[in-house]
């Protein structure tokens, strides 16, 4: 025996090490399907090359950016220019999708649909990757100590990127979407056909699953489904590269995904997804007008306008004009134009809590010259409240609108949004009479995705 | 022809300074690790590969060959995705197949190394596919066009890696 063994003495040691990883492999497969604990082995070889990277990527960073921001600033006021009128040419298509947004809201409402929104992201670098052919995965520098947990989702601007998979202390590693082991939810926004997206040995991105009686054109484009219960629905996922015959009686559908993967350096880990039923914004809509006017710089308060206000006592809508004129000319001249019909005050009135604040604004103005209008704009006012929970971007201009209209109508707004801070800031306004307000009290609605900072 | 048969006694055996032994793999995963973020086509190369080639067909000793291709292949396999020892078995066969092979032939041109990278290369693969989908069940599909393209750009890459490399060794 010891002969044999002494004989084949390379072979017996080979079989010996293959047989101990073959072990290893077999302990971690099994334990893989009961729990995904990272293993210390891992978090030691992690932690001693991410810190060079990590190292390295801010020398790399730092270069760049002093080249950048310092020395190669050719064209950029052109790019600064062009910039400004794309964002003018946004704000304008913005308009129009947040009445299509407004309406889908609506429809989910009566359906008791539950979306899903992103609620928080954490913004990241990546530093490097596991560096193979054979998988495809990257490591980002945030860890369990910024939050990070497994079966995160990971996106850019352009689109989803790929899923936490295991979590360092100070770094993850994310699996992408062209691994091959990846799988994600996804569907054809024209069609809405879902299918399973997966990565292929070239590294490309393959939607499966789809029947191949249906009918796929290339440059349509994909969107994450949500059924992966990790992506939030809607997300921007790629366009159909290629249709070809898949196995089966399925497509076999070639993704050109949104996100450059192979050129990532920074990416957004959501960390917190809500989801809630969908809440219709009243009936309102938002004007080009006022999103213009919103924009426009603003006068700051004039202290001696309160004080000439508060001492003439009457309040009168004029004055509480003129003084929201002083204010904030842009949007004074809105509410002006508005005020001189009812049906358009009423009509701004139900667009979120800039509607709150103004219609309010009406109630306290005392009786006769628009005594109509104040009234239908009471009745208004607890749509405008709703319309505060709906729309949370409206919520955050309420307080800018009412900030520059000021007077008890401010406090009332703060009030019942809670923030006491701006209702000390016009501390010399005179208190303005108001109808009792019983639904005038906005319940604050729990922040959502504006806690977005992104 | 490049490839010649030599007896045991002809060839020569190498050895490497500790700083080598060490630093040299680590390089390599470093590099594995880093580059490929920055160059994507980085990544079809496997650059612990060529170093677990390299020095075991340098040193010609299968037990030590088998040792470096296990703890290269393991390092590897703590930065990756999927479970530690995939590439550690991969890596361990070719370090013995290396080694064993280095101590029968004696491969110094430029030519023989690039045709035994490329084998080593596609064994590597086929051991890896093997484990990763008969053990570990991983679905993992293998591309013909993809693995003979990347054994051979892991062959040219080699044959310039091994000239470097072959400044540190050290003749026993």
């Amino acid at each position: 025996m010891e002969s044999v063994l002494g004989r084949y003495r390379n072979l017996t040691i080979l079989v010996g090490v293959l047989f101990l990883q073959v072990l290893g492999l077999a302990v971690q497969v099994k334990r893989s399907a009961d729990a995904e604990n990272t293993r210390l082995i891992r978090i030691w070889a992690v932690g001693a090359i991410t810190p060079f990277e990590r190292g390295l990527v801010r020398v790399q960073n730092g270069s760049r950016n002093l080249w950048r921001n310092y020395f190669f600033l050719r064209g950029v006021r052109a790019e600064n220019r062009e910039l400004k009128a794309q964002i003018e040419q946004m704000h304008l298509e913005q308009v129009r999708l947040s009445e299509d947004a407004a309406q889908a809201r609506r429809l989910q409402m009566l359906l008791s649909f539950k979306e899903q929104y992103i609620a928080k992201t954490v913004p990241a670098q990546v530093i490097g990757s596991s560096g193979s052919d054979l998988s495809r995965s990257m490591y980002i520098d945030k860890g369990s100590n910024d939050g990070i947990a497994p079966d995160m989702a990971v996106i850019t601007a352009a689109g989803i990127v790929g899923k936490v998979l295991r979590v360092y202390p100070s770094t993850s590693l994310v699996l992408m979407i062209n691994d091959q082991t990846s799988g994600v939810g996804a569907m054809l926004e024209k069609s809405r056909l879902q299918g399973v997206l997966q990565g292929t040995a070239n590294g490309e991105v393959v939607l499966q699953r789809v029947m191949s009686d249906e009918q796929v054109a290339p440059g349509d484009t994909v969107l994450s489904s949500g059924g992966d219960q990790i992506f939030p629905k809607g997300l921007p996922v790629g366009t159909v590269r290629k249709v070809g015959a898949g196995k089966e009686m399925f497509l076999n559908i070639l993704v050109k995904p949104a996100a450059d993967l192979s050129r990532l350096e920074e990416v957004l880990v959501v960390t917190q997804k809500q989801e809630r039923e969908a809440v219709a914004e009243g009936s309102g809509r938002v004007r080009a007008a006022d999103i213009l006017a919103q924009r426009l710089p603003s006068v700051p308060d004039k202290p001696a306008v309160d004080a000439k206000a508060a001492s003439g006592g009457s309040a009168s809508g004029a004055s509480e004009q003129s003084a929201s004129a002083s204010a904030k000319p842009q949007l004074a001249n809105t509410t002006r134009a508005e005020n001189g019909n009812g049906t358009k005050l009423s009509g701004v009135s139900l667009a979120g809590g800039t509607a709150a604040t103004r219609s309010t604004t009406t109630v306290a103005a005392p009786p006769p010259a628009n005594g109509g209008v104040s009234s239908k704009v009471v009745e208004k006012a607890p749509s405008g409240d709703s319309a505060i929970k709906g729309n949370r971007g409206a919520a955050v201009r309420s307080q800018d609108a009412s900030g520059a209209t000021g007077s008890g109508t401010t406090s009332s707004g703060r009030t019942s949004s809670g923030t006491s801070s701006n209702a000390a800031t016009f501390p010399a306004k005179p208190t303005v009479k108001r109808a009792k307000p019983a639904n005038d009290v906005a319940t604050p609605e729990p922040p959502a995705a504006e806690d977005n900072p992104h | 022809m490049p490839i010649t048969y030599t007896s045991g006694e002809q060839i020569e055996v190498y050895r490497f300074s500790i700083p080598v032994t060490v630093g040299v793999p680590l390089l390599a995963l470093f590099l594995q690790s880093f580059v490929p973020r920055r160059i994507s086509y980085f990544s079809y190369l496997d650059l612990p590969l060529l170093v677990t080639i390299f020095f075991s067909m340098a040193r010609r000793n299968p037990i030590s060959g088998l040792f470096t291709g296990a703890a290269i292949g393991l390092a590897q396999d703590m930065l990756g995705a999927y479970p530690i020892g995939i590439y550690g078995i991969a890596k361990t066969v070719v370090g013995y197949l290396a080694s064993s092979l280095g101590a029968k032939l004696d491969v110094e041109n430029a030519g023989a190394r690039l045709l035994v990278t490329l084998g080593f290369y596609l064994v590597h693969a086929a051991v890896y596919f093997t484990v990763a989908r008969g053990m570990v069940n991983l679905t993992l599909d293998w591309s013909w066009k993809v693995g003979i393209l990347a054994g051979l750009a892991n062959g040219f890459v080699g044959v310039g890696l091994y000239f470097v490399l072959d400044k540190f060794k050290q003749r026993t």
